[in-house]
């Protein structure tokens, strides 16, 4: 499942979530990070997903520990989000987003 | 160190051994194999070094490689720290022995929405136990993770389901947690998941003295000593003062040891004390407890034995010269390797902790003769209660090595009859011999006394002696009992010269006497002699008279012969007269 997935070229938000295999929660967390991200960062982001089970070694680079976990890479500082992603406001809280208002 | 005590573990509880001196002797051959166990304990207490040295001797002595999960200290950090320990841990990493992992959890880094579990630690842990094939874990300490994570009750959730899955794969691991508040055995309530084994570790500080103790507190499924136990940590590790030395089963050797004092050897049955026994020295300051310690040391030396001397008033340069001012010279013993001086201040450490150190150090040596002086410094900041059962334990395990010791112990120096004895009655019934040495004040001085208060197993003399340091070493010299005291010192001296002068007086007078004897036997020969001289001169007259007479008697016949053949008529009746012609 490990899959990347590039919206734009020049990528303001590089994003990657960490899951262990193909659990109702990887599932969610993906589908949520998804729609949330083409709401309000659209052309601004890269989605890298990771998938511990089949490179554990990973784990300990990002220093994961909860899954899913949704480590925003760039822009600097790393931050960190675990969960299913379930709860849009504080996604983007924790991204640092401004929401998009509609 | 004991490396059989697996083969004594409880049937049916298969134990992973440690490796730490002492330990495994409590928990009867280790910690349970394939099941948490949970040490605990305050800040700085040696948790991580107990998990460390788990780790490292069973990756390196029982062939079980280990991952350390740190949660506190990073990778280098812990190198660093355990390195005075003497473990290198870069090696055992480099050996793929050991897997080092910082799990590392920053709060502020980390926003929280909907579920999620911890399966991501389970997947680092299970990639690092499957890269080096680990049988041991350690988690230090997961209770980090409450701080680092906002939702407790998955978090719990998910320990619960680590330790399970710990047990699941047979790993044999100790996670560390602090010290709770009042009684709680960990903060965050460990001790709820991990219910197979739990020791405690304490740091305390007594009178600013402070103390590492040990203790199981659970082992379901095995018997385990219950006590609480000092522990060091040195740079051979952790060493916690075992329980076995608590055991009354050692043998008990005929075979005797001088004490390196002729005299006070005859005193106890004319041949020492046992080999492997212990013997008491108490006295006032100044009687003189050291120069037997150090003459008992001596004498094991020449023998060709090692001796292990712990010193605690003087530095051993000290002990050296000033045993040599009366002829004991330690140098050369020291050089040819068969004594060590111990000498340190006895407030460096508490009571137990020197005790582990000496056991330690004894180990180590193996001497056949231990000397401390003084064990009182020892215990100057603890009350009896305290300072019997840890010293009892010394004892017990010297006896088991069949290492004689020798104790000094300072008494208070009362002047009434009884107080030297008394501040010994609690360290004084663990002892097989007891000397004690009194000061006697009398006429202007004070001397040396000393005697045998008791002594297991052996004749003794009930006698006291006066006690003489000489510059040839110490010497034993018998008093003079007076009518309401003992004599020692000059008085000693004077009451000597006394009787010698009296003796003198007295070969004088027989002299004389003699010499009277004498004079009359020369008086009773002259005597004699003139009476033999008066006997031969009247002897002599009479022989003389004998000879004239007859003299005269031939004369006389020959005249009457002569006169009758004048006479011419020689008559037939007569013939005899005819035939001498």
């Amino acid at each position: 499942m490990t899959e990347t997935k590039t919206t734009t070229k020049n990528a303001t938000y590089e994003l990657r979530l960490y899951v262990a295999g193909q659990t109702p929660k990887s599932l969610t967390a993906l589908a949520n990070l998804k729609r949330i991200c083409e709401t309000h960062l659209a052309g601004l982001y890269r989605i890298e997903v990771i998938d511990l089970t089949k490179t554990p070694q990973l784990a300990a680079g990002d220093q994961i520990l909860a899954l899913p976990t949704l480590v925003r890479r760039l822009p600097e500082p790393i931050k960190k989000i675990i969960g299913d992603l379930s709860n849009e406001e504080r996604v983007l809280v924790g991204l640092d987003v401004q929401p998009v208002k509609e | 160190m004991n490396r059989t005590t697996s083969s004594r573990a409880t049937p049916g509880l298969a134990k992973s051994p440690t490796g730490i001196t002492g330990l495994d002797e409590i928990t009867g051959g280790g910690l349970p194999s394939g099941r948490p166990t949970l040490v605990c304990g305050s800040a700085g207490c040696g948790k991580t070094m107990l998990a460390t040295e788990f780790l490292v001797r069973g990756a390196v002595e029982f062939g079980e490689p280990g991952v350390f999960m740190m949660f506190e200290e990073n990778a280098a950090e812990l190198t660093a720290n355990v390195r005075s320990l003497g473990f290198d841990l870069d090696r055992l990493v480099k050996q793929k022995k050991i897997v080092l992992d910082h799990v590392h959890i920053e709060r502020s880094e980390i926003e929280e929405t909907g579920e999620y579990d911890l399966e991501g630690l389970f997947i680092r842990l299970g990639h690092a136990i499957d890269s080096i094939g680990a049988k041991r874990v350690v988690l230090d300490t997961v209770e980090a993770l409450f701080a680092g994570l906002p939702n407790q009750a998955i978090l719990r959730a998910e320990l619960r389901r680590l330790f399970r899955w710990l047990k699941n794969r047979g790993m044999t691991a100790i996670i560390t947690g602090e010290k709770g508040e009042g009684n709680a055995i960990t903060r965050y309530g460990l001790e709820e998941y991990v219910a197979d084994c739990v020791i405690t570790l304490d740091h305390r500080v007594t009178e600013q003295i402070s103390t590492r103790r040990l203790r199981v507190l659970k082992y379901r499924g095995s018997a385990h000593g219950t006590n609480e136990y000092p522990f060091i940590i040195s740079e051979r590790g952790i060493s916690v003062l075992p329980i076995t030395s608590l055991r009354l089963d050692h043998a008990a050797p005929a075979e005797r040891l001088s004490t390196g004092i002729a005299r006070l050897d005859e005193m106890l049955g004319g041949q020492g004390v046992f080999r492997g026994s212990s013997v008491l020295v108490s006295g006032a300051p100044g009687t003189g407890k050291s120069s037997i310690g150090a003459t008992f040391a001596e004498a094991a030396c020449r023998r060709g034995e090692r001796a292990l001397l712990f010193a605690y008033e003087e530095s051993s340069a000290q002990i050296v010269r000033n045993m040599r001012s009366i002829g004991i010279d330690l140098a050369p013993w020291v050089k040819k390797g068969l004594l060590q001086i111990h000498a340190a201040r006895p407030a460096l450490q508490g009571l137990e902790q020197h005790l582990v150190a000496m056991h330690d150090t004894v180990q180590v040596f193996r001497p056949a003769v231990v000397v401390v002086d003084p064990v009182s410094n020892l215990t100057t900041e603890r009350g009896d209660a305290v300072v019997k059962p840890t010293l009892m334990r010394l004892i017990d395990f010297l006896k088991q090595q069949q290492i004689t010791a020798l104790f000094t112990s300072l008494t208070t120096g009362g002047s009434g009859a009884s107080a030297a004895e008394d501040s010994q009655v609690g360290v004084s019934s663990l002892m097989d011999t007891w000397l004690l040495l009194r000061n006697v004040e009398f006429n202007g001085e004070r001397n040396r006394t000393l005697y045998v208060l008791k002594s297991r197993g052996m004749v003794h003399s009930n006698q006291v002696r006066e006690f003489v340091l000489t510059d040839r070493g110490i010497d034993l010299v018998d008093v003079y009992v007076g009518a309401d005291r003992v004599l020692t010192g000059t008085a000693r001296v004077a009451q000597a010269a006394h009787e010698r002068s009296a003796a003198e007086l007295r070969r004088e007078d027989h002299a004389r006497k003699l010499r009277q004897l004498a004079g009359r036997r020369k008086a009773i020969e002259a005597q004699i002699a003139a009476l033999n001289a008066e006997g031969e001169a009247e002897e002599a007259e009479v022989k003389f008279a004998i000879a004239q007479e007859s003299l005269q008697e031939t004369t006389t016949q020959k005249n009457s012969a002569a006169m009758a053949d004048l006479r011419g008529g020689a008559k037939a009746s007569n013939g005899q007269t005819k035939g001498t012609r």
